[in-house]
């Protein structure tokens, strides 16, 4: 093939991390909901698309700054998802994990039918002070929202590690979903740390719904981000944080090499299953994905 | 003082489980409590450390009282806050922390920072094979370590009375002995009040203080633990001896018989 050159395939991988630490973000909200309550949340792209929704009609439709739209898409996005688990999975405590599993592909339609009820079909936009010009790197050429996205997607990724391994709410949300019962017994109130890893879950919604719909733009396609989870937590395993991480990028990689190399040999689409196709293959290889934890066995 | 006052339990709302328990666990002592399978020793301590209520247990009647204050009613995390720890039966580690996230988490409701460092070094002392374990994951330790862990987690929560359910379970009499000594220890040095639920009741009864004895929901049976030592009961049904302190057959149906007496 004479015509792939380095820079292109370089340009292809910059930007495939680059968007793939955006995944990881998404992935994380996801990933910090199974390891605290074991609930797959199936609506975790809806969430992104509601936080996105939320800044967009702050700070374009209310006429207030940036920083305003994110700050009220922080704050909404807690707030739901405080309700949402106080009314919806609390109940199901307890329950067989399809119930939750249900209830959260019915949580996914009613929160994209209340967000088009409430903000309208058109598509939004979301302006935040990033410049448009593309910004040269040696060789590389990057669009700057990709550029800033990947820099908050990391640092809050990194926060969230720290926050899990070492402080003392970390330990006691590991505990908790380690073992309701003991954790019960040494005195953590694990209502509460099902309620603190929603409203984490929120944060890291709302941060993606503001990224992705700055790069992209509000509308319900947005809710599409959090179906390219699936494979990110699948290829990192369900309850790894650095699992989330290194998903994330593999796929965002897959993702943009199938779209250099591929796509026009094909015409076109492969980016969008490729990533599939990874999760399926490691699926058979190894269930429990990259970095999943494997239950502990004794002999 | 830890007192149990007539206690009723149900669970599911319909089956009795206790019927009319009462017991006390006098301060600094090991207050041991024996029985057979089944007899409601683990749905005691369950209805003292309030954990019944995730498993659609109640108490019914009856009241737990520690120092004169009530504790039924109260919710789990509320209980360890007052100074009442359950230690569960079968080594209940959080596998996939670290022995030393272990001890961490069991400080969960306290404070302090300083007491907290204090007593994980307190802790390593007493159970010196955790020091050099502290950073493995706990589901890989053995299974005395695993033992040792969970004494020390519940130690971690400076708890004034420490609720034990059978630490003897699985393990092989050499660490069993280990574990008694350090349960008499900790009541001699430091003044804390146990309340041990054991099968083994010859290793019970040697360092407890008083002992209590259940059958299908009740006590039938109390007095300070060197009169249960001697009582011709206890000797035949949980220390296998007979009257003349060799080994009871158990081809002897008589054994049958007698059991009934207790239930009247």
């Amino acid at each position: 093939m004479p015509d792939v050159s380095w820079r292109f395939v370089s340009i292809l991988l910059a930007n495939g991390v680059l968007v793939g630490s955006m995944y990881a973000l998404v992935a994380l909200g996801f990933v910090l909901i199974y390891k605290a309550t074991d609930a797959i949340n199936f609506a975790q792209g809806e969430f992104v698309m509601f936080g996105g929704f939320l800044a967009a009609a702050t700070a374009d439709m209310a006429g207030l700054p940036w920083w305003a739209g994110v700050l009220a898409a922080i704050c909404g996005m807690i707030a739901l998802a405080f309700c949402l688990e106080r009314v919806v999975l609390r109940p199901l405590l307890g329950r067989p994990i399809i119930a939750v599993i249900m209830a959260t592909i019915g949580l996914a339609s009613v929160l994209r039918g209340t967000a088009v009820l409430a903000f309208g079909t058109g598509v939004q936009s979301i302006s935040l002070p990033v410049g448009s010009s593309p910004f040269h790197l040696g060789p590389l050429v990057l669009p700057p929202i990709e550029i800033v996205g990947a820099g908050v997607s990391l640092v809050f990724l990194a926060a969230f590690a720290w926050f899990f391994l070492k402080s003392r709410l970390g330990v006691a949300m590991r505990a908790v979903a380690d073992s309701q019962q003991v954790a019960m017994a040494m005195g953590i109130n694990v209502r509460r740390y099902f309620a603190l890893a929603w409203a984490l879950g929120g944060v890291v919604s709302a941060l993606g719904g503001v990224l992705w719909g700055a790069m992209l733009a509000v509308d319900n396609q947005l809710a599409l981000v959090g179906l390219k989870v699936f494979p990110v937590i699948i290829l990192g395993g369900l309850d790894s944080i650095l699992g989330a991480v290194v998903g994330g990028l593999v796929v965002g990689v897959a993702e943009n090499l199938s779209a250099g190399f591929l796509d026009p040999l094909v015409g076109g689409g492969t980016k969008d299953f490729v990533p599939f196709v990874l999760m399926i293959a490691v699926l058979m290889v190894r269930p429990e994905g990259m970095f999943g934890r494997r239950r502990i066995e004794r002999v | 003082m830890l007192s149990l006052n007539n206690i009723e339990v149900v669970y599911d709302g319909v089956i009795l489980v206790l019927r009319g328990v009462s017991l006390a666990a006098e301060e600094g002592r090991i207050t041991t409590l024996l029985g057979a399978n089944g007899a409601g020793k683990t749905t005691t301590l369950k209805a003292i450390s309030g954990l019944l209520q995730a498993e659609r247990g109640e108490v019914t009647k009856g009241r737990v009282e520690l120092d004169g204050e009530r504790l039924d009613r109260l919710l789990p995390h509320e209980i360890v806050r007052r100074g009442v720890c359950q230690v569960f039966e079968g080594r209940r580690v959080f596998e996939n922390l670290t022995a030393e996230e272990n001890l961490q988490a069991g400080a969960h409701t306290r404070r302090d920072r300083g007491g907290i460092r204090e007593d994980l070094e307190r802790v390593y002392e007493t159970f010196p094979a955790l020091r050099e374990r502290r950073r493995q994951p706990a589901g890989y330790l053995s299974g005395g370590e695993q033992q040792m862990l969970v004494i020390g987690r519940a130690l971690m929560a400076a708890p004034k009375v420490m609720l034990l359910d059978e630490p003897s379970l699985g393990l092989a009499p050499l660490l069993v002995e280990e574990i008694f000594r350090i349960l008499q220890r900790l009541r001699d040095e430091r003044g804390l009040t146990m309340l041990l639920v054991e099968q083994n009741a010859a290793l019970a009864l040697d360092i407890a203080d008083y002992g209590y004895v259940m059958e299908s929901g009740r006590i039938v049976l109390d007095g300070p633990a060197s009169a249960l030592r001697q009582n011709s009961d206890i000797k035949e049904f949980y220390l296998g001896l007979n009257e003349a302190g060799a080994r009871k057959s158990y081809r002897d149906l008589k054994h049958y018989k007698r059991r009934k007496r207790w239930l009247s």
